[in-house]
């Protein structure tokens, strides 16, 4: 860890235009917000983050879940995970995300953790997080991957690059994926909404960009749509232990049936992409079809078509298959 | 009024006597100790696995803010080796750090910056550039380099190869275990203070005696001039029994610098600086007759070393004795890999060893159609077949019944696949376990003082397992005074040498010591009867007297006719006595060396599968376990509710993973190093026989500390086969492996 300058702003907008000044919002930006900083601290100590201004936003009036008059769900930026995972609202109208929040990390690091600062989670790569690599396309860009030809059995196999082959580690962004919420950003110059769609980049040429963040944007809270009457859902999360361990795949499904048929199906991927993975081919698949085992595997089969396995991770297309098979006929079969 | 006589405590629930001071966060532990002036050491580390050190650039670190000294090859202080030969001196990692510029391992130290603040110096660590010339790393997986006609026989009778030849029924398969790293929550630390001709060194160390020898020797001081401190550990599970570069490095720099010098390595360094359990790789043949009997048991395994020192994972440590049978082979060998110096974890040798011994026990018992509980009671030996030794006190075929009674194992359908629980897929499996059972040498001293308190003093340690309550309950047991008024004093190089805390010895090491220091004691309490002008004893003939629940009395009376000890001495105007105890080895004690000395236990382990998702999780364990009398079933049932926490990690989780292209241990972190969680934990039934082993000392207690990891991880993955189908003979399990389907797979990268 280097020496920083800690900073403790006034107001979100005087937040956002302190951070206005770094030249990027995305590795190796020289000033970084912090929250619950279960993230960034951990990679300041390995010297993988160098800010030399770090921005305090936890003093913000941005800690509130609000239910909107028409219906949405606005979360603070500073909602902590445990605070979201138990709130009434989400419990009720989104079990799904509460599931996800409840799989991730530790009960203390769910304390600490927040709403925004989750939805920027850095990847578990052991090669990212070590600097005895200088290989590192994400933290070094040009440089290569140490991965691909490394370790990499908990790495990505949808999304990736011949750069890059990191995975997104969140829980609680696969569940945002699912729900379709939408990030609202404060920035130098004004404020704007990001579907989650659209937030998360692919790696392609350039990991070290990871979403459309620019600097001085500051995520202030996030919305989810109103819920779906008689929507069911289910996050599964599969990994070697049952606790604090990050997905090895995961799937948040939504699913809205009538008269057995699904009408419409929400269907995300953890631990296998290296951004929370929206399956549209899993939904097309599914919609308009019989809520049976055959579906689900046809969904399955669609969701992982495109899966690029490594030389260690091959057994992630068919664990992530099960996971969604099993997670849709949960949500499928639960009263 | 006559007293009734106070309650034996051996064998109860005594609570630990410093539980209060753990709960409450004032155990002052290694790291805790900070001294005017300290400064703090952060060592940097190699990034290569093998090769040489071009340069070294500390221009930039050496100018930034609080750092006094970057220590290196070449301005480093002169340090030695032990002595190989001194065993009360052991070291596993001989080479003293910075010595020359070769890279043996990834994660080597290169330099320590030393500076004012932990934060400066591990700043200016991060700034040290350094050039290396590389070589390319061996740390290849497949450790079949070592099965060749080089490999040191261990324990031979009869003629393995023709009793195989003739055997109706055969299993021949080979087994490996992973290189796995000791994670004890407390980081290895050390706080050096030099007062300008003595050291005194915090350590987090399992044994303060050698670590004092092995300082001393390193050094260059006489060992009177390093004392050892080491009051409460945050656990070691073998990886702090022996000094290791850091703690050489932080005296080295206090002496040079003249100020008290700090070091806590961080987890990366816990990883490849402070030892691992080596990789294994062993092959097991066992050949029966039709009807189940051993009639050949041959064990060749292999671990890996550094190439700096030849530690060896001794696989066949409970082979030779287990099992009867006629023809018995076992072998083994060493095979160089560019990791770091391996070093003990709890349960050395047996563990990984019992887990393949009992993994082909399983296979035989599968390819014979026998029961696996039967085949394991069929093969029991009358004797110590690899000596001709009588067992001391050996009860395995009883922790077998019992534990096969409290499972419910007669319920079980041997078909794999067949039992249920809902959705899920039952399995059950079974495997023995044993460990060697050992007095070491110990001296302690007793102090009985004029309020009625005792004084126990011993330089062994507590390592988180309860020793400072068994020497409180020993004391107790043999003077009477009650544990409440009973100060117990360890973890201190001055005090009289006692044992390491390894090899589940230090219970049995200390009750012979203390019960020699108590009849030392007593002596003295005697002469001061008879001899004391004021004692209602004056006069009379020692050999009437007799000392009991703290009192001298006559033998012929009970003992509260007599007079309480502190009574005594304060007639006689005495502060206290203080007497010494001393206890010799059971390798050197001639009854002891007749006998067979060993623990037993039986571990039965339930599983559930979910195939449908891939999903493994141990949800029952059953443990019976045979140790002797058992002085305090608390920490007792801790330790072994521990190992069996510890085994499940090793038989579904913990792998150290090195990169083959820089010999790097890349998980090396407590989220990407996969350990059991609470999550993890089944219910955990744990039974103790409790048959005294009076040939060990006259409470007839072992020690429990290593047995309840044997056998765990061959009991589970015989389970998972029986749920699965899937044999796995290369630890961890993986999901992978159950997604596959296929036995055997091996994990070579």
């Amino acid at each position: 860890m280097i020496e920083f300058q800690l900073i403790t702003p006034e107001s979100a907008a005087q937040a956002a235009q302190l951070a206005s000044a770094s030249h990027t919002a995305q590795q190796g930006a020289e000033i970084r917000f912090v929250a619950g900083g279960t993230t960034l601290i951990d990679l300041m100590k390995l010297d993988v983050e160098t800010p030399a201004k770090v921005i305090d936003i936890n003093r913000l009036d941005l800690a509130k879940v609000e239910k909107q008059p028409d219906g949405t769900l606005r979360i603070g930026a500073l909602v902590r995970n445990s605070d979201l995972a138990h709130e009434p609202n989400v419990l009720r109208d989104y079990p799904v995300l509460s599931q996800a929040l409840l799989s991730g990390a530790s009960a203390q690091l769910r304390n600490m953790a927040t709403t925004g600062g989750n939805l920027l989670q850095r990847t578990r790569c052991m090669y990212f997080r070590d600097l005895a690599y200088s290989e590192c396309n994400k933290r070094n860009p040009g440089s290569g991957c140490a991965a691909i030809e490394g370790l990499n059995r908990t790495h990505a196999i949808l999304g990736t690059s011949e750069h890059c082959i990191a995975t997104h580690p969140s829980d609680m962004a696969v569940a945002m994926m699912a729900l379709e919420a939408v990030v609202h950003v404060v920035g130098a110059s004004g404020e704007r909404d990001i579907p989650i769609g659209e937030f998360y980049l692919l790696p392609g040429a350039t990991p070290q960009n990871e979403n459309v963040l620019k600097p001085g944007d500051l995520i202030t809270y996030v919305t989810l749509p109103a819920a779906a009457a008689n929507s069911k859902s289910h996050y599964l999360k599969l990994r070697d232990r049952a606790s604090y361990e990050f997905a090895l795949a995961s799937a948040a499904v939504i699913v809205m049936t009538e008269g057995g048929r699904i009408t419409r199906a929400r269907v995300a991927l953890g631990g296998v992409g290296t951004r929370p993975w929206r399956s549209h081919e899993a939904e097309r698949a599914l919609e308009g079809k019989a809520a049976s085992e055959q579906h689900f595997h046809a969904a399955a089969d669609a969701a992982l078509r495109d899966a690029k396995p490594q030389s260690g991770n091959k057994y992630k297309i068919e664990l992530s298959k099960r996971c969604i098979v099993r997670a849709l006929t949960t949500a499928t079969t639960q009263a | 009024m006559p007293q009734a006589p106070a309650p034996n405590l051996i064998g109860t629930s005594v609570p630990r006597i410093d539980g209060p001071l753990k709960t409450s966060g004032t155990a002052k532990y290694t790291s805790d100790h900070n001294f005017p002036e300290m400064l703090y050491g952060v060592p940097v580390q190699a990034t290569i696995g093998k090769g040489k050190i071009k340069s070294m650039d500390v221009a930039e670190a050496e100018k930034m803010r609080g750092v006094v000294r970057i220590y290196r090859y070449g301005n480093a202080p002169k340090l030695y080796r032990p002595n190989g030969q001194d065993e009360n001196a052991h070291v596993d990692e001989t080479r003293p750090p910075l010595e020359d510029e070769v890279i043996y391992y990834n994660g080597q130290y290169v330099a320590m910056v030393v500076a004012e603040t932990f934060e400066q110096a591990k700043a200016a660590a991060n700034k040290v550039h350094v050039e290396y010339a590389s070589e390319t790393p061996n740390v290849a997986l497949d450790l079949s380099d070592g099965f060749n006609d080089k490999m040191k026989e261990i324990s031979k009778r009869g003629d393995v190869d023709a009793g195989f030849a003739n055997a109706a029924v055969k299993v021949d398969y080979t087994y490996s275990t992973p290189i796995e790293t000791h994670n004890p929550i407390e980081l290895h630390s050390t706080v050096a203070v030099w007062d300008g001709e003595k050291f005194k060194l915090y350590e987090t160390t399992q044994s303060i005696m050698n670590h004092q020898a092995a300082m001393a020797q390193m050094l260059g001081v006489p060992k009177e001039n390093v004392q050892i401190v080491m009051k409460f550990l945050g656990s070691g599970f073998g990886g702090k029994l022996w000094p290791w570069t850091h703690d050489v490095l932080a005296a080295a720099a206090a002496r040079d610098l003249n100020r008290p010098v700090k070091v806590v390595i961080d987890r990366r360094m816990m990883f490849s600086n402070v030892g691992h359990r080596p990789r294994t790789q062993q092959r097991i043949r066992l050949g029966a007759t039709a009807e189940g009997k051993l009639n050949c048991l041959q064990h060749d395994y292999v671990s890996d070393t550094s190439i700096l020192d030849e530690v060896s994972e001794d696989c066949g440590e409970a082979t030779p004795y287990i099992y009867s049978t006629p023809n018995l082979r076992i072998r083994g060998e060493m095979v160089v890999r560019n990791v770091g110096t391996p070093t003990a974890m709890r349960g050395p040798g047996a563990v990984p060893g019992l887990y393949a011994l009992e993994s082909g026990m399983d296979e035989l018992a599968i390819a014979l159609k026998v029961d696996p509980v039967q085949l394991r009671l069929m093969n029991e030996p009358e004797i110590d077949e690899s000596n001709g030794l009588p067992f001391s006190s050996r009860h395995l075929k009883e922790c077998l019944t019992t534990g096969a009674e409290k499972f419910g194992w007669s319920k079980r359908n041997p078909a794999v696949g067949s039992m249920k629980r809902g959705d899920l897929t039952l399995g059950w499996g079974v495997a023995c376990a044993s460990w060697i059972a050992m007095r070491m040498p110990c001296k302690t001293s007793l102090m009985l003082n004029d309020d009625g308190s005792a004084r126990i003093a011993c330089a062994t340690q507590d390592i988180g397992t309860g020793t400072y309550t068994i020497f409180a309950q020993v004391v107790n047991a043999k003077t009477g005074v009650p544990v409440e008024k009973i100060q117990v004093v360890l973890g201190d190089s001055s005090l009289p040498p006692g044992p390491v805390s390894g090899g589940s010895w230090v219970t049995g090491t200390v009750i012979p010591s203390i019960a020699n220091a108590a009849d030392n004691a007593e002596k003295q309490l005697i002469d001061l009867a008879v001899n004391g002008t004021r004692s209602p004893y004056h006069g009379r003939d020692p050999k009437e007297l007799a000392f009991s629940e703290g009192r001298i009395h006559l033998a012929s009376e009970p003992a509260s006719s007599g007079i309480a000890f502190d009574e005594l001495l304060r007639k006689g105007s005495l502060r206290f006595i203080q007497a010494d105890g001393d206890s010799m080895a059971s390798f050197a004690d001639p009854n002891a060396n007749k006998h067979s000395l060993h623990s037993y236990g039986a571990q039965f382990a339930e599983v559930e599968w979910d195939p449908g998702i891939a999903r493994l999780r141990v949800s029952r364990v059953v443990s019976v376990i045979d140790v002797g009398k058992v002085l305090n079933p608390r920490p007792a049932r801790n330790q072994v509710e521990g190992a069996i926490v510890m085994g499940i990690g090793m038989a579904m989780f913990e792998e150290t993973h090195y990169d083959p292209r820089n010999a790097r241990p890349v998980n090396s972190n407590l989220a990407d190093y996969i350990m059991t969680t609470c999550a993890d934990c089944p219910e955990i039934d744990v039974t103790f026989l409790d048959y005294p082993d009076k040939v060990l000392n006259e409470f007839g207690a072992r020690g429990v500390g290593e047995i309840g990891l044997a056998g765990v991880a061959a009991a589970i993955t015989a389970a998972v086969y029986h749920a699965t189908g899937v044999r796995i003979r290369n630890l961890p399990i993986r999901i992978e492996d159950l997604i596959s389907g296929s036995s055997n797979k091996q994990h070579f990268a």
